[in-house]
């Protein structure tokens, strides 16, 4: 049967949905009926890919990591190079199509959240090259730990608004955008940057991401006459992922694996391994795994990528991890930061930390496969973002 | 419809708008269960009652009040830092309910409910003496199952209306709410405002809902500080609702040793203006 996703009230399975507030409610639907409209429409769809191509650098490139699998000697590995994107990662294939759809609604004010700051550059971004007013919240913590990206924010011309609520970091920075939406709703739109939120975000940025997963297979056709046998995506939200896999979702062949942010492990209680450990539960407008106690209080993640240190996921994934579609595992800091370093060395790129989740579960699972299989990785993002954090862990490590 | 309205056994929340006085304003009040400590929240409702407040909205903390601005994000905080629990609150309700009547709706989001278990959750309320529920992130279109378990265990369940809801909306809101409806004044987070910035809009907003919402009681709140904006603000719906003044009020005396007393004036002044405030 093909898979089709989500409902008309926004189910994946039975995950998702539209868990807010009434004063948001006649703007989802807004926003529903004019992405739909979009969605339909050549001349919306033309403007976005030819942004892609003209603006952002798409298509990505499929790199073969020769001496990557020259050192693990088993299945070709290719790399998807979503770190070659304007910007430096995935998350601005949304960004602009969210902005194209904005400008379209008549919106003259864009808000957004990020954590790693990947998806407030892009959204920046997007906002300079047209000329939007542009607001984003960032958790405090978040701030210090990449203010290169803050940085980065406030030359193109947005605001950064530092959230000191909860956490510090993307749970409570979603709450702050969320709570000015709630405020300035007639005119604002808020680009929610992964497959998370109320009906229709999930479905909406995994479309606008769908290029990914598009762009593999037809790049793989080429090079290698076939699809893959293993896909391999690192999962927050699960934005990255979801655009990687959800084009080979009707190719059974093709076994899809989602790395999550176990932290200092999935057994401790420093961990963002939500699918791993977690249970369903309402966080951000849609019901989906969530790590949260016996009082439904939402815990506090861990990672020490900014971008997967997150409670929930998307909606999509729950769906996918529930019905085995997709398989989900956790890789800790420890592995993550070696595989920082191991793809440096023998790729000569450097990996967002976010990315070196994904990298570094060949290291289990290389072991498993043949020398006449494929495994593609989504380079999400690079590194250059991380370089505090990197030489931060490796400095301290040689001290202590 | 009209055959639920038979089943159901006369609710305390109606008898309220039915026995109310005709130029009179139901006041109802939102105060965050455990705060500012978890013992006090029984003694303060019986202290609202006795202040003026026939109406009581029990707020049930959660990590991630979206929908709320600084005022109760903090009390909430706190409340959870106190160790409030679900079982913790219907003890509460319970302790109100051995020397008063006032109507008790719990507040708050949807997640520690499904926590809890929605059939759980609303039978134990039952048992405990609540009588209704605001669930403001489950809108109509994800509350099914709540509205089923609500109706078997006999509780009200009370859904908003805002500034932006169409006239059919409105409608449909009326129709699934039962106790009255609750009008949200202003968009934005919950919190204390400037009374012009809600005035302003209020009076068109509040003529559509009464054009539209014809079945239930009407209730307006957010934003309102004082008994002028109250007067102003609920002038032609059946009474008004405040929250944030309060626990700001409460923020602002606790924990001094008169603190109680202090915060009981202040509900008096919001019910019946400050210069009636000796008459009682």
């Amino acid at each position: 049967m093909k898979y089709s996703a989500p409902t008309k009230q926004g189910y994946f399975g039975k995950y998702g949905g539209k868990f807010v507030p009434e004063i948001l409610i006649p703007a989802l639907e807004e926003l529903e009926v004019a992405y739909k409209e979009a969605d339909n429409d050549p001349l919306f769809q033309k403007q976005y890919h030819d942004l892609l191509e003209e603006y952002v650098g798409r298509p990505t490139k499929l790199t073969y990591a020769d001496r990557l699998t020259e050192h693990y000697g088993r299945a070709k590995i290719y790399l998807k190079r979503e770190d070659l994107c304007h910007t430096g990662a995935h998350k601005i294939n949304n960004a602009i199509g969210q902005l194209l759809l904005a400008r379209k609604m008549g919106k003259s004010r864009i808000i957004a959240e990020t954590g790693a700051g990947q998806h407030g550059v892009a959204t920046a971004t997007a906002c300079a090259k047209f000329g939007f007013e542009c607001v984003i919240y960032m958790g405090a913590e978040d701030m210090e730990r990449q203010k290169l990206n803050v940085e980065r924010m406030k030359l193109l011309g947005a605001e950064v608004r530092e959230v000191t609520s909860g956490s510090q970091t993307l749970k409570d920075a979603t709450n702050e955008a969320i709570r000015d939406w709630v405020t300035n709703v007639d005119d604002t739109f808020y680009i929610i940057g992964s497959v998370v939120g109320p009906h229709p975000y999930p479905m909406m940025t995994r479309n606008f991401h769908r290029v990914i997963g598009e762009e593999t297979k037809k790049q793989l056709k080429i090079s290698e006459g076939r699809t893959p046998d293993y896909l391999l995506a690192c999962v927050g939200g699960g934005s990255n992922a979801i655009g990687f896999f959800y084009p080979f979702i009707d190719d059974t062949n093709v076994k899809m694996i989602g790395i999550e942010a176990a932290g200092l492990g999935a057994d401790t209680n420093q961990t963002a391994a939500t699918l791993t450990i977690g249970t369903p539960g309402v966080l951000h407008g849609s019901l989906s795994y969530l790590l949260h106690n016996n009082e439904g209080q939402v815990q506090l993640a861990h990672s020490i990528s900014a971008g997967l240190d997150y409670p929930g996921i998307g909606p999509e994934h729950s769906h996918l991890h529930d019905t085995k579609r997709v398989y989900y595992y956790g890789v800790t800091d420890q592995q993550a930061m070696e595989a920082v370093q191991l793809i440096s060395k023998k790729e000569g790129i450097i990996p967002a930390i976010e990315t070196a989740h994904a990298l570094a579960y060949l290291e289990t699972l290389m072991p498993l496969t043949q020398k006449d299989q494929i495994v593609v990785v989504n380079f999400s993002g690079r590194g250059d973002k991380d370089m505090r954090t990197i030489s931060d862990w490796f400095f301290s490590r040689k001290n202590g | 419809m009209n055959k639920q309205t038979k089943k159901k056994q006369s609710s305390r929340i109606r008898s309220v708008f039915q026995w109310r006085k005709k130029d009179e304003k139901v006041m109802s009040l939102f105060l965050t269960a455990g705060y500012p400590e978890l013992g006090a929240t029984a003694e303060l409702i019986l202290g609202l009652e006795k202040s003026g407040a026939e109406m009581i909205e029990l707020g049930m903390p959660f990590s991630d009040p979206l929908a709320d601005g600084p005022t109760i994000q903090y009390a909430s905080n706190v409340a959870i830092e106190n160790g409030i629990t679900m079982d913790k609150i219907f003890g509460m309700v319970q302790e109100v309910r051995k020397s008063s009547q006032i109507p008790i709706i719990l507040m708050g989001y949807i997640n520690p409910v499904l926590r809890y278990g929605i059939e759980p959750f609303c039978e134990k309320a039952a048992q405990s003496g609540v009588d209704g529920l605001i669930i403001p992130d489950a809108p109509i279109e994800e509350s099914s199952m709540l509205a089923r378990s609500a109706r078997a265990n006999n509780l009200d369940l009370i859904y908003l209306v805002a500034p932006n809801s169409t006239d059919g909306r409105m409608k449909r809101i009326d129709e699934h709410s039962s106790g009255f409806v609750y009008c949200v004044s202003v968009t934005g987070v919950t919190g204390a405002r400037q009374g012009d910035e809600v005035a302003r809009s209020v009076d068109r907003f509040i003529g559509r809902v009464n054009k539209n919402v014809i079945k239930n009681p009407k209730m307006v709140g957010f934003g309102i500080k004082n008994h002028e904006d109250a007067k102003i603000i609920s002038k032609k719906v059946d009474g008004f609702i405040v929250g944030s003044a309060l626990i700001d009020s409460i923020r602002s005396f606790y924990p001094n040793n008169e603190w109680k007393r202090n915060v009981f004036t202040f509900v008096k002044d919001l019910k019946y203006g400050d210069h009636q405030k000796h008459k009682e």
